[in-house]
Protein backbone atom coordinates (compact mmCIF):
# COMPACT_ATOMS: atom_id res chain seq x y z
CA UNK A 1 0.00 0.00 0.00
CA UNK A 2 1.39 3.52 -1.28
CA UNK A 3 1.51 5.77 1.11
CA UNK A 4 -0.53 8.44 -0.61
CA UNK A 5 -3.05 5.82 -1.01
CA UNK A 6 -6.62 7.89 -0.74
CA UNK A 7 -7.85 5.15 1.28
CA UNK A 8 -4.95 5.79 4.05
CA UNK A 9 -6.42 8.52 7.19
CA UNK A 10 -3.76 10.00 8.54
CA UNK A 11 -4.48 10.73 12.08
CA UNK A 12 -2.75 13.33 13.91
CA UNK A 13 -1.42 12.60 17.29
CA UNK A 14 -3.19 14.70 19.92
CA UNK A 15 -0.54 16.96 21.75
CA UNK A 16 0.39 15.88 25.15
CA UNK A 17 -0.32 18.48 27.84
CA UNK A 18 2.61 19.23 30.22
CA UNK A 19 1.90 17.00 32.33
CA UNK A 20 2.11 14.10 30.19
CA UNK A 21 5.26 15.09 28.21
CA UNK A 22 6.90 15.29 31.12
CA UNK A 23 6.83 11.81 31.64
CA UNK A 24 6.75 12.18 35.19
CA UNK A 25 2.98 11.30 35.92
CA UNK A 26 3.34 7.98 33.37
CA UNK A 27 5.89 6.83 34.93
CA UNK A 28 4.04 7.27 38.77
CA UNK A 29 1.48 5.89 37.48
CA UNK A 30 2.22 2.53 35.91
CA UNK A 31 4.45 1.89 38.97
CA UNK A 32 2.16 2.70 41.38
CA UNK A 33 -0.68 0.46 39.60
CA UNK A 34 1.87 -2.13 39.54
CA UNK A 35 2.34 -2.11 43.12
CA UNK A 36 -1.15 -1.97 43.92
CA UNK A 37 -1.82 -5.40 42.36
CA UNK A 38 1.55 -6.94 43.58
CA UNK A 39 0.59 -6.39 47.35
CA UNK A 40 -3.24 -7.33 46.55
CA UNK A 41 -5.28 -10.43 47.40
CA UNK A 42 -4.24 -12.80 44.42
CA UNK A 43 -7.32 -14.71 42.71
CA UNK A 44 -6.13 -17.40 41.95
CA UNK A 45 -8.21 -20.90 42.43
CA UNK A 46 -5.71 -23.65 43.48
CA UNK A 47 -7.22 -26.18 41.33
CA UNK A 48 -7.73 -29.42 41.78
CA UNK A 49 -7.27 -28.87 45.54
CA UNK A 50 -9.43 -26.12 45.86
CA UNK A 51 -12.78 -25.96 42.79
CA UNK A 52 -14.23 -23.17 41.00
CA UNK A 53 -18.00 -22.05 42.82
CA UNK A 54 -20.43 -23.38 40.82
CA UNK A 55 -23.57 -21.25 41.29
CA UNK A 56 -26.79 -22.77 43.28
CA UNK A 57 -28.85 -23.68 40.80
CA UNK A 58 -25.95 -25.09 38.99
CA UNK A 59 -25.92 -22.66 36.09
CA UNK A 60 -23.00 -24.08 34.45
CA UNK A 61 -22.29 -26.07 30.91
CA UNK A 62 -20.19 -29.00 31.56
CA UNK A 63 -20.19 -32.92 30.46
CA UNK A 64 -23.90 -33.95 29.33
CA UNK A 65 -26.31 -36.59 31.32
CA UNK A 66 -28.87 -38.76 29.64
CA UNK A 67 -31.59 -38.08 32.66
CA UNK A 68 -33.64 -41.23 33.92
CA UNK A 69 -37.10 -41.35 34.32
CA UNK A 70 -39.13 -42.31 37.75
CA UNK A 71 -38.78 -46.09 36.89
CA UNK A 72 -34.90 -45.77 35.74
CA UNK A 73 -35.39 -45.76 31.78
CA UNK A 74 -33.80 -43.82 29.58
CA UNK A 75 -36.56 -40.60 29.29
CA UNK A 76 -34.78 -39.86 25.63
CA UNK A 77 -38.07 -40.39 22.81
CA UNK A 78 -34.86 -39.93 20.36
CA UNK A 79 -36.51 -36.86 18.65
CA UNK A 80 -33.61 -36.18 16.79
CA UNK A 81 -34.52 -32.66 18.24
CA UNK A 82 -31.14 -32.52 20.12
CA UNK A 83 -29.19 -33.59 17.13
CA UNK A 84 -30.85 -31.08 15.06
CA UNK A 85 -29.82 -28.26 16.95
CA UNK A 86 -26.20 -29.43 17.54
CA UNK A 87 -24.06 -26.45 15.87
CA UNK A 88 -21.32 -29.05 15.84
CA UNK A 89 -22.71 -31.96 14.81
CA UNK A 90 -21.76 -34.41 17.46
CA UNK A 91 -24.64 -35.81 18.34
CA UNK A 92 -25.42 -39.77 16.68
CA UNK A 93 -28.51 -41.39 17.95
CA UNK A 94 -29.96 -44.85 16.55
CA UNK A 95 -33.32 -45.07 17.14
CA UNK A 96 -35.26 -48.21 17.62
CA UNK A 97 -39.11 -49.32 18.31
CA UNK A 98 -39.68 -48.66 21.65
CA UNK A 99 -40.28 -51.68 24.16
CA UNK A 100 -42.14 -50.10 26.76
CA UNK A 101 -45.80 -49.01 25.49
CA UNK A 102 -45.70 -45.16 26.44
CA UNK A 103 -43.29 -44.06 23.74
CA UNK A 104 -43.20 -45.19 19.89
CA UNK A 105 -38.76 -44.80 19.79
CA UNK A 106 -36.08 -45.08 22.63
CA UNK A 107 -32.73 -44.44 21.44
CA UNK A 108 -30.98 -47.67 20.80
CA UNK A 109 -27.30 -45.91 20.92
CA UNK A 110 -27.02 -42.20 21.98
CA UNK A 111 -23.19 -41.04 21.69
CA UNK A 112 -21.81 -37.77 22.10
CA UNK A 113 -18.11 -36.76 20.78
CA UNK A 114 -17.58 -34.66 23.73
CA UNK A 115 -14.47 -33.79 22.13
CA UNK A 116 -16.16 -31.91 18.67
CA UNK A 117 -18.92 -30.64 21.24
CA UNK A 118 -18.90 -27.16 22.26
CA UNK A 119 -20.65 -27.02 25.04
CA UNK A 120 -23.12 -24.13 23.68
CA UNK A 121 -26.22 -25.98 25.54
CA UNK A 122 -28.38 -26.12 22.60
CA UNK A 123 -29.39 -29.77 22.90
CA UNK A 124 -30.77 -28.97 26.19
CA UNK A 125 -32.64 -26.06 25.16
CA UNK A 126 -34.19 -28.55 22.06
CA UNK A 127 -35.13 -30.88 23.89
CA UNK A 128 -38.90 -31.83 24.47
CA UNK A 129 -38.45 -33.73 27.26
CA UNK A 130 -35.57 -32.55 29.27
CA UNK A 131 -33.91 -35.99 28.59
CA UNK A 132 -30.45 -34.44 28.06
CA UNK A 133 -28.71 -31.66 30.29
CA UNK A 134 -25.48 -30.48 30.73
CA UNK A 135 -23.68 -30.96 34.80
CA UNK A 136 -21.26 -28.93 36.21
CA UNK A 137 -18.33 -31.32 36.22
CA UNK A 138 -16.44 -29.54 33.94
CA UNK A 139 -13.27 -31.31 34.51
CA UNK A 140 -13.36 -34.36 31.56
CA UNK A 141 -10.43 -35.80 30.92
CA UNK A 142 -8.86 -38.84 28.43
CA UNK A 143 -6.42 -40.75 27.75
CA UNK A 144 -7.61 -40.84 24.06
CA UNK A 145 -10.24 -39.39 21.25
CA UNK A 146 -12.01 -42.75 21.64
CA UNK A 147 -12.03 -42.81 25.63
CA UNK A 148 -14.09 -39.53 24.78
CA UNK A 149 -17.04 -40.40 22.73
CA UNK A 150 -19.31 -40.81 25.26
CA UNK A 151 -21.91 -43.62 24.50
CA UNK A 152 -25.41 -43.95 26.32
CA UNK A 153 -24.29 -46.01 29.56
CA UNK A 154 -21.73 -43.72 30.04
CA UNK A 155 -24.01 -40.55 29.74
CA UNK A 156 -26.32 -42.50 31.90
CA UNK A 157 -23.70 -43.25 34.72
CA UNK A 158 -22.64 -39.13 34.59
CA UNK A 159 -27.11 -39.07 35.78
CA UNK A 160 -26.71 -41.54 38.25
CA UNK A 161 -23.42 -39.56 39.46
CA UNK A 162 -24.79 -36.20 39.81
CA UNK A 163 -28.57 -36.52 40.42
CA UNK A 164 -28.08 -35.92 43.76
CA UNK A 165 -25.90 -33.01 43.73
CA UNK A 166 -27.82 -31.22 40.75
CA UNK A 167 -32.09 -32.28 40.43
CA UNK A 168 -33.40 -32.26 37.00
CA UNK A 169 -34.12 -28.55 36.53
CA UNK A 170 -37.74 -29.40 35.56
CA UNK A 171 -40.49 -32.41 36.37
CA UNK A 172 -42.27 -32.95 34.28
CA UNK A 173 -43.28 -36.86 34.50
CA UNK B 1 47.97 -20.65 47.18
CA UNK B 2 49.51 -20.36 43.83
CA UNK B 3 47.57 -17.35 41.98
CA UNK B 4 46.67 -19.53 39.34
CA UNK B 5 44.53 -21.47 41.85
CA UNK B 6 43.21 -18.41 43.53
CA UNK B 7 41.83 -17.40 40.20
CA UNK B 8 40.24 -20.55 38.97
CA UNK B 9 38.16 -20.83 42.76
CA UNK B 10 37.23 -17.25 41.94
CA UNK B 11 36.15 -18.44 38.89
CA UNK B 12 34.31 -21.39 39.61
CA UNK B 13 32.60 -19.33 42.29
CA UNK B 14 31.64 -16.55 40.57
CA UNK B 15 29.96 -19.22 37.15
CA UNK B 16 28.40 -21.31 39.91
CA UNK B 17 27.12 -18.55 41.22
CA UNK B 18 26.18 -16.82 38.45
CA UNK B 19 23.98 -20.07 36.81
CA UNK B 20 22.56 -20.60 39.94
CA UNK B 21 21.16 -16.82 40.30
CA UNK B 22 19.70 -16.73 36.55
CA UNK B 23 18.04 -20.05 37.09
CA UNK B 24 16.41 -18.43 40.44
CA UNK B 25 15.93 -14.46 38.79
CA UNK B 26 13.46 -16.62 35.80
CA UNK B 27 12.01 -17.74 39.36
CA UNK B 28 11.48 -14.33 40.82
CA UNK B 29 10.51 -12.80 37.32
CA UNK B 30 8.10 -15.47 36.92
CA UNK B 31 6.70 -14.69 40.80
CA UNK B 32 6.37 -10.65 40.25
CA UNK B 33 4.87 -11.18 36.54
CA UNK B 34 2.12 -13.54 38.42
CA UNK B 35 1.93 -11.23 41.87
CA UNK B 36 1.94 -7.91 39.47
CA UNK B 37 -1.35 -9.90 37.95
CA UNK B 38 -3.36 -10.70 40.78
CA UNK B 39 -1.95 -14.52 40.39
CA UNK B 40 -0.08 -16.90 42.31
CA UNK B 41 2.83 -18.05 40.20
CA UNK B 42 4.98 -20.74 39.70
CA UNK B 43 4.58 -22.99 43.39
CA UNK B 44 4.37 -26.60 43.27
CA UNK B 45 7.41 -27.89 41.83
CA UNK B 46 9.19 -28.71 45.25
CA UNK B 47 12.04 -31.50 46.08
CA UNK B 48 11.21 -34.08 43.07
CA UNK B 49 9.75 -37.15 43.55
CA UNK B 50 8.37 -36.62 46.58
CA UNK B 51 4.75 -33.97 47.45
CA UNK B 52 7.25 -31.44 49.50
CA UNK B 53 6.46 -28.21 47.51
CA UNK B 54 8.67 -25.38 49.00
CA UNK B 55 6.58 -22.53 47.37
CA UNK B 56 7.90 -23.72 43.59
CA UNK B 57 11.50 -23.14 44.48
CA UNK B 58 12.25 -25.84 42.25
CA UNK B 59 10.79 -25.00 39.58
CA UNK B 60 14.04 -23.92 38.37
CA UNK B 61 15.63 -27.09 38.52
CA UNK B 62 12.83 -28.43 36.51
CA UNK B 63 13.22 -25.46 33.85
CA UNK B 64 16.44 -26.49 33.10
CA UNK B 65 16.02 -30.62 33.30
CA UNK B 66 13.14 -29.65 30.19
CA UNK B 67 15.70 -27.08 28.17
CA UNK B 68 18.66 -29.83 28.72
CA UNK B 69 16.69 -33.00 27.78
CA UNK B 70 14.77 -31.09 24.40
CA UNK B 71 15.37 -32.34 20.87
CA UNK B 72 18.64 -30.60 19.52
CA UNK B 73 16.45 -29.76 16.23
CA UNK B 74 18.59 -27.64 14.08
CA UNK B 75 16.03 -26.01 11.39
CA UNK B 76 17.23 -26.88 7.59
CA UNK B 77 17.45 -23.20 6.70
CA UNK B 78 19.83 -21.79 9.01
CA UNK B 79 23.32 -20.46 8.07
CA UNK B 80 24.69 -23.58 10.69
CA UNK B 81 27.58 -21.97 12.07
CA UNK B 82 26.77 -18.54 12.77
CA UNK B 83 23.92 -20.58 14.31
CA UNK B 84 25.88 -22.47 16.73
CA UNK B 85 28.41 -19.33 17.20
CA UNK B 86 25.62 -17.07 18.10
CA UNK B 87 24.29 -18.03 21.36
CA UNK B 88 28.16 -18.64 22.28
CA UNK B 89 29.10 -15.12 21.59
CA UNK B 90 26.35 -13.95 24.00
CA UNK B 91 27.00 -16.25 26.64
CA UNK B 92 30.62 -15.40 26.79
CA UNK B 93 30.28 -12.23 26.43
CA UNK B 94 27.65 -11.91 29.61
CA UNK B 95 29.77 -13.98 31.39
CA UNK B 96 33.21 -12.63 31.19
CA UNK B 97 31.99 -9.33 31.78
CA UNK B 98 31.47 -10.17 35.50
CA UNK B 99 35.04 -10.50 35.87
CA UNK B 100 35.57 -7.06 37.10
CA UNK B 101 32.68 -6.86 39.48
CA UNK B 102 33.86 -6.28 42.58
CA UNK B 103 32.19 -7.45 45.88
CA UNK B 104 35.37 -6.22 48.34
CA UNK B 105 38.36 -7.14 49.87
CA UNK B 106 39.01 -9.01 53.41
CA UNK B 107 42.12 -9.76 55.27
CA UNK B 108 41.90 -13.24 56.00
CA UNK B 109 43.27 -14.23 59.85
CA UNK B 110 46.44 -14.33 60.51
CA UNK B 111 46.95 -17.96 61.35
CA UNK B 112 46.01 -18.87 57.43
CA UNK B 113 49.34 -17.83 56.34
CA UNK B 114 47.88 -14.87 53.60
CA UNK B 115 49.41 -11.95 54.61
CA UNK B 116 47.59 -9.78 51.69
CA UNK B 117 44.07 -9.19 51.54
CA UNK B 118 41.90 -11.20 49.25
CA UNK B 119 40.19 -9.03 46.51
CA UNK B 120 36.76 -10.51 45.79
CA UNK B 121 36.55 -10.30 41.80
CA UNK B 122 38.19 -12.75 39.43
CA UNK B 123 40.44 -10.05 37.80
CA UNK B 124 40.66 -7.32 40.71
CA UNK B 125 43.00 -3.95 40.07
CA UNK B 126 41.66 -4.39 36.58
CA UNK B 127 42.84 -0.49 36.06
CA UNK B 128 40.20 -0.25 32.77
CA UNK B 129 37.57 -1.78 34.31
CA UNK B 130 35.33 0.40 33.39
CA UNK B 131 36.33 -0.07 29.78
CA UNK B 132 36.49 -3.71 29.64
CA UNK B 133 32.86 -4.28 30.80
CA UNK B 134 31.91 -1.72 27.88
CA UNK B 135 34.48 -3.65 25.37
CA UNK B 136 33.01 -6.88 26.30
CA UNK B 137 29.45 -5.64 26.39
CA UNK B 138 29.34 -4.99 22.92
CA UNK B 139 30.34 -8.64 22.06
CA UNK B 140 26.32 -8.99 23.09
CA UNK B 141 25.56 -7.22 20.19
CA UNK B 142 27.51 -9.96 17.40
CA UNK B 143 25.37 -12.61 19.39
CA UNK B 144 21.91 -10.79 18.52
CA UNK B 145 23.01 -9.75 15.44
CA UNK B 146 24.48 -13.08 14.26
CA UNK B 147 21.41 -15.32 15.49
CA UNK B 148 18.99 -13.11 14.04
CA UNK B 149 20.82 -13.56 10.79
CA UNK B 150 21.55 -16.71 11.09
CA UNK B 151 18.18 -18.02 11.55
CA UNK B 152 17.30 -16.77 8.23
CA UNK B 153 13.92 -16.12 9.15
CA UNK B 154 12.69 -12.40 8.58
CA UNK B 155 11.11 -12.15 12.11
CA UNK B 156 14.75 -12.74 13.81
CA UNK B 157 16.39 -10.49 11.23
CA UNK B 158 14.14 -7.60 11.90
CA UNK B 159 15.02 -8.38 15.45
CA UNK B 160 18.49 -8.38 15.12
CA UNK B 161 18.30 -5.34 12.67
CA UNK B 162 16.46 -3.42 15.68
CA UNK B 163 18.90 -4.68 18.71
CA UNK B 164 21.67 -3.55 16.96
CA UNK B 165 20.19 0.15 16.23
CA UNK B 166 19.03 -0.10 19.81
CA UNK B 167 22.04 -0.88 21.34
CA UNK B 168 24.64 1.13 19.58
CA UNK B 169 22.49 4.19 20.07
CA UNK B 170 22.21 3.52 23.71
CA UNK B 171 25.84 2.69 24.52
CA UNK B 172 26.51 6.66 24.08
CA UNK B 173 24.25 7.72 27.17
CA UNK B 174 25.22 4.76 29.00
CA UNK B 175 29.07 5.86 28.81
CA UNK B 176 28.18 9.18 29.22
CA UNK B 177 26.34 8.42 32.61
CA UNK B 178 29.73 6.69 33.73
CA UNK B 179 31.88 9.76 32.57
CA UNK B 180 30.17 12.22 34.80
CA UNK B 181 31.08 9.32 38.05
CA UNK B 182 34.65 8.52 36.18
CA UNK B 183 35.12 12.17 36.49
CA UNK B 184 34.36 12.68 40.01
CA UNK B 185 36.32 9.84 41.00
CA UNK B 186 39.18 9.75 39.31
CA UNK B 187 39.28 6.56 38.19
CA UNK B 188 38.17 3.64 35.85
CA UNK B 189 38.62 0.92 38.73
CA UNK B 190 35.17 -0.25 39.68
CA UNK B 191 36.61 -0.77 43.52
CA UNK B 192 38.07 2.74 43.34
CA UNK B 193 34.70 4.12 42.85
CA UNK B 194 33.18 2.64 45.70
CA UNK B 195 35.89 3.40 47.80
CA UNK B 196 35.56 6.84 46.85
CA UNK B 197 31.88 6.93 47.46
CA UNK B 198 32.34 5.07 50.84
CA UNK B 199 34.91 7.99 51.95
CA UNK B 200 33.16 10.51 50.78
CA UNK B 201 29.65 9.12 51.85
CA UNK B 202 27.70 10.75 49.06
CA UNK B 203 26.69 8.11 46.44
CA UNK B 204 26.88 9.30 43.68
CA UNK B 205 23.45 9.08 42.53
CA UNK B 206 22.47 12.12 45.15
CA UNK B 207 24.85 14.33 43.55
CA UNK B 208 24.74 13.10 39.75
CA UNK B 209 21.29 12.77 39.81
CA UNK B 210 20.84 13.64 35.87
CA UNK B 211 23.52 10.89 35.54
CA UNK B 212 22.08 8.34 37.29
CA UNK B 213 18.81 9.03 35.52
CA UNK B 214 20.12 9.17 32.22
CA UNK B 215 22.35 5.63 33.03
CA UNK B 216 19.47 3.71 34.32
CA UNK B 217 17.42 4.48 31.08
CA UNK B 218 20.62 3.63 29.27
CA UNK B 219 20.80 0.39 31.18
CA UNK B 220 17.30 -0.54 31.07
CA UNK B 221 18.24 -0.51 26.85
CA UNK B 222 21.13 -2.28 26.86
CA UNK B 223 19.81 -4.90 29.05
CA UNK B 224 16.77 -4.85 26.40
CA UNK B 225 13.88 -5.00 29.08
CA UNK B 226 10.78 -3.41 29.13
CA UNK B 227 9.77 -0.54 28.19
CA UNK B 228 13.07 -1.05 25.64
CA UNK B 229 12.38 -4.55 24.74
CA UNK B 230 12.07 -3.81 20.76
CA UNK B 231 14.39 -6.81 19.98
CA UNK B 232 12.40 -9.58 21.01
CA UNK B 233 9.02 -7.10 21.34
CA UNK B 234 6.35 -10.63 20.81
CA UNK B 235 3.40 -9.26 19.58
CA UNK B 236 5.42 -7.90 16.66
CA UNK B 237 8.37 -10.39 16.19
CA UNK B 238 7.18 -13.90 17.39
CA UNK B 239 10.44 -14.43 19.34
CA UNK B 240 12.67 -11.57 17.85
CA UNK B 241 16.31 -12.93 17.19
CA UNK B 242 16.20 -16.21 18.76
CA UNK B 243 12.70 -17.04 17.41
CA UNK B 244 14.49 -20.45 15.58
CA UNK B 245 16.20 -21.27 18.44
CA UNK B 246 15.56 -24.09 20.92
CA UNK B 247 17.16 -26.01 23.65
CA UNK B 248 19.95 -25.70 25.43
CA UNK B 249 20.72 -22.56 22.53
CA UNK B 250 17.69 -20.59 23.40
CA UNK B 251 18.52 -21.35 27.24
CA UNK B 252 21.99 -19.26 26.63
CA UNK B 253 20.26 -16.56 25.19
CA UNK B 254 18.08 -16.36 27.80
CA UNK B 255 20.74 -16.89 30.79
CA UNK B 256 22.90 -14.34 28.62
CA UNK B 257 19.85 -11.47 29.07
CA UNK B 258 19.37 -12.66 32.84
CA UNK B 259 22.61 -11.66 33.18
CA UNK B 260 22.74 -8.42 31.17
CA UNK B 261 19.67 -7.36 33.75
CA UNK B 262 22.20 -8.31 36.86
CA UNK B 263 25.41 -6.62 35.19
CA UNK B 264 23.29 -3.37 34.98
CA UNK B 265 21.80 -4.02 38.26
CA UNK B 266 25.40 -4.45 39.76
CA UNK B 267 26.73 -1.20 37.95
CA UNK B 268 23.99 0.53 38.84
CA UNK B 269 24.42 0.09 42.25
CA UNK B 270 28.18 0.71 41.89
CA UNK B 271 28.50 3.70 39.64
CA UNK B 272 25.73 5.28 41.82
CA UNK B 273 24.58 3.59 44.87
CA UNK B 274 27.61 3.08 46.76
CA UNK B 275 28.29 -0.54 46.14
CA UNK B 276 28.99 -1.91 49.48
CA UNK B 277 28.77 0.95 51.33
CA UNK B 278 25.76 2.06 54.14
CA UNK B 279 26.38 5.01 56.44
CA UNK B 280 27.64 3.86 59.97
CA UNK B 281 27.66 0.41 58.82
CA UNK B 282 30.42 -0.61 56.86
CA UNK B 283 32.79 1.62 56.88
CA UNK B 284 35.14 2.62 54.43
CA UNK B 285 38.62 1.09 54.74
CA UNK B 286 39.66 -0.62 51.34
CA UNK B 287 40.20 -4.10 52.75
CA UNK B 288 38.19 -5.44 56.37
CA UNK B 289 38.21 -8.59 58.51
CA UNK B 290 36.31 -11.28 57.16
CA UNK B 291 32.63 -10.47 58.91
CA UNK B 292 33.02 -6.75 57.71
CA UNK B 293 33.18 -8.14 54.73
CA UNK B 294 30.35 -10.41 54.81
CA UNK B 295 28.38 -7.43 55.30
CA UNK B 296 29.35 -5.91 52.74
CA UNK B 297 28.44 -8.31 50.54
CA UNK B 298 25.20 -8.38 51.79
CA UNK B 299 24.37 -4.70 51.44
CA UNK B 300 26.18 -5.04 47.82
CA UNK B 301 23.79 -8.22 47.12
CA UNK B 302 20.85 -6.71 48.80
CA UNK B 303 21.43 -3.37 46.39
CA UNK B 304 21.26 -5.44 43.48
CA UNK B 305 18.25 -7.41 44.58
CA UNK B 306 16.19 -4.20 45.21
CA UNK B 307 17.59 -2.81 41.35
CA UNK B 308 16.58 -6.22 39.71
CA UNK B 309 13.03 -5.87 41.62
CA UNK B 310 12.70 -2.27 40.12
CA UNK B 311 14.12 -4.07 36.52
CA UNK B 312 11.37 -6.72 36.83
CA UNK B 313 8.59 -4.00 37.46
CA UNK B 314 9.36 -1.82 35.12
CA UNK B 315 8.45 -4.68 32.84
CA UNK B 316 4.87 -4.27 34.08
CA UNK B 317 4.77 -0.79 34.65
CA UNK B 318 5.16 0.73 31.49
CA UNK B 319 4.04 0.41 28.30
CA UNK B 320 6.79 -0.48 25.06
CA UNK B 321 8.16 2.49 23.47
CA UNK B 322 7.74 2.71 19.59
CA UNK B 323 10.81 1.99 17.38
CA UNK B 324 10.86 6.03 16.34
CA UNK B 325 10.32 6.84 19.84
CA UNK B 326 12.78 4.87 21.18
CA UNK B 327 15.36 6.14 19.14
CA UNK B 328 14.28 9.93 19.74
CA UNK B 329 14.43 9.18 23.23
CA UNK B 330 17.93 8.21 22.68
CA UNK B 331 19.24 10.82 20.32
CA UNK B 332 17.11 14.28 21.21
CA UNK B 333 16.53 13.55 24.99
CA UNK B 334 19.15 10.84 26.54
CA UNK B 335 22.50 12.30 24.66
CA UNK B 336 22.07 15.79 25.65
CA UNK B 337 21.15 15.07 29.10
CA UNK B 338 24.44 12.84 29.67
CA UNK B 339 26.70 15.24 27.71
CA UNK B 340 24.67 18.34 29.72
CA UNK B 341 25.92 16.34 32.68
CA UNK B 342 28.96 15.74 31.68
CA UNK B 343 29.77 19.61 31.21
CA UNK B 344 27.80 20.17 34.88
CA UNK B 345 30.35 17.64 36.37
CA UNK B 346 33.48 18.75 34.81
CA UNK B 347 33.16 22.24 35.47
CA UNK B 348 32.15 21.51 39.27
CA UNK B 349 35.43 19.51 39.36
CA UNK B 350 37.39 22.68 38.11
CA UNK B 351 35.55 25.65 39.56
CA UNK B 352 33.23 24.02 42.29
CA UNK B 353 35.19 24.75 45.48
CA UNK B 354 35.86 28.39 44.80
CA UNK B 355 31.94 28.59 43.85
CA UNK B 356 30.81 26.63 47.28
CA UNK B 357 33.12 28.89 49.63
CA UNK B 358 30.95 31.90 49.77
CA UNK B 359 27.57 29.91 50.17
CA UNK B 360 29.09 28.03 53.37
CA UNK B 361 28.91 24.58 51.64
CA UNK B 362 30.91 21.64 51.75
CA UNK B 363 31.74 20.36 48.16
CA UNK B 364 29.63 17.38 48.32
CA UNK B 365 26.53 19.34 49.51
CA UNK B 366 27.71 22.32 46.32
CA UNK B 367 27.55 19.40 44.01
CA UNK B 368 24.68 17.71 44.97
CA UNK B 369 22.79 21.70 44.92
CA UNK B 370 24.39 21.69 41.50
CA UNK B 371 23.29 18.38 40.33
CA UNK B 372 19.49 18.26 41.32
CA UNK B 373 19.25 21.59 39.51
CA UNK B 374 20.65 20.76 36.68
CA UNK B 375 18.40 17.65 36.51
CA UNK B 376 15.33 19.67 37.28
CA UNK B 377 16.37 21.94 34.67
CA UNK B 378 16.85 19.86 32.06
CA UNK B 379 13.58 17.67 32.76
CA UNK B 380 11.69 20.98 32.64
CA UNK B 381 13.08 22.02 29.07
CA UNK B 382 12.96 18.96 27.61
CA UNK B 383 9.19 19.32 28.88
CA UNK B 384 8.62 22.61 27.37
CA UNK B 385 10.43 22.07 24.10
CA UNK B 386 9.13 18.42 23.56
CA UNK B 387 11.88 17.20 21.41
CA UNK B 388 10.25 13.79 20.82
CA UNK B 389 7.16 15.13 19.76
CA UNK B 390 7.21 14.72 16.00
CA UNK B 391 5.98 11.05 15.88
CA UNK B 392 3.51 9.92 13.34
CA UNK B 393 2.66 12.77 11.65
CA UNK B 394 1.53 13.17 8.32
CA UNK B 395 3.90 13.34 5.65
CA UNK B 396 4.26 17.29 4.51
CA UNK B 397 4.26 16.91 0.79
CA UNK B 398 0.53 14.99 2.48
CA UNK B 399 -0.84 17.54 4.29
CA UNK B 400 -2.88 19.02 1.57
CA UNK B 401 -4.76 15.78 0.83
CA UNK B 402 -7.65 16.39 2.13
CA UNK B 403 -8.30 12.93 3.61
CA UNK B 404 -5.89 13.93 6.52
CA UNK B 405 -7.89 14.13 9.52
CA UNK B 406 -6.57 16.88 11.89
Amino acid sequence: MKTDDRNINWVREPRLGLAGRSYLLLFVQGLTTTLRHFFSRKKTVQSPEERHEIPDPPIYRGVHRLNRDQRGRVKCVACFLCATACPADCIDIVAAESPWTDREKYPQSFTIDELRCIFCGMCEEACPVDAIELTSLYDLSGKSREEMIFDKEKLLSVYDQTKNTEPMITKRD
Amino acid sequence: MPPILESLLKIAVLIGGLMTAAAYLVLLERWIAAWVQDRLGPNRVGVPLTKIRLFGLGQPVADGGKFLTKGEFTPGHVDKILYFLAPMAIFVAAIAAFAVVPLGSVVLPASWGVGEPVRLAVAPGLDVGMLYIFAVGSVAVYGVVLGGWASNNKYSFFGAIRSSAQLISYELPLGLGILGVVLASGSLRLDNIIIEQARSGTWNALVQPLGFVVFCVAAFAEAGRLPFDLPEAEQELVGGYHTEYLGVKLMMYMVSEFLHMVLAAFLIVILFLGGWHFWGLTGSAEAVSWPVALLRAIVLLAKVMGAIFFFMLARWSWPRFRYDQLMEVAWKVMIPWGLINVVAVAAWMEYGVQLARPWNLSAAQGMAVVGWGVLLLCWLATTIIDPTASGNRPRRDLSANDNCLE
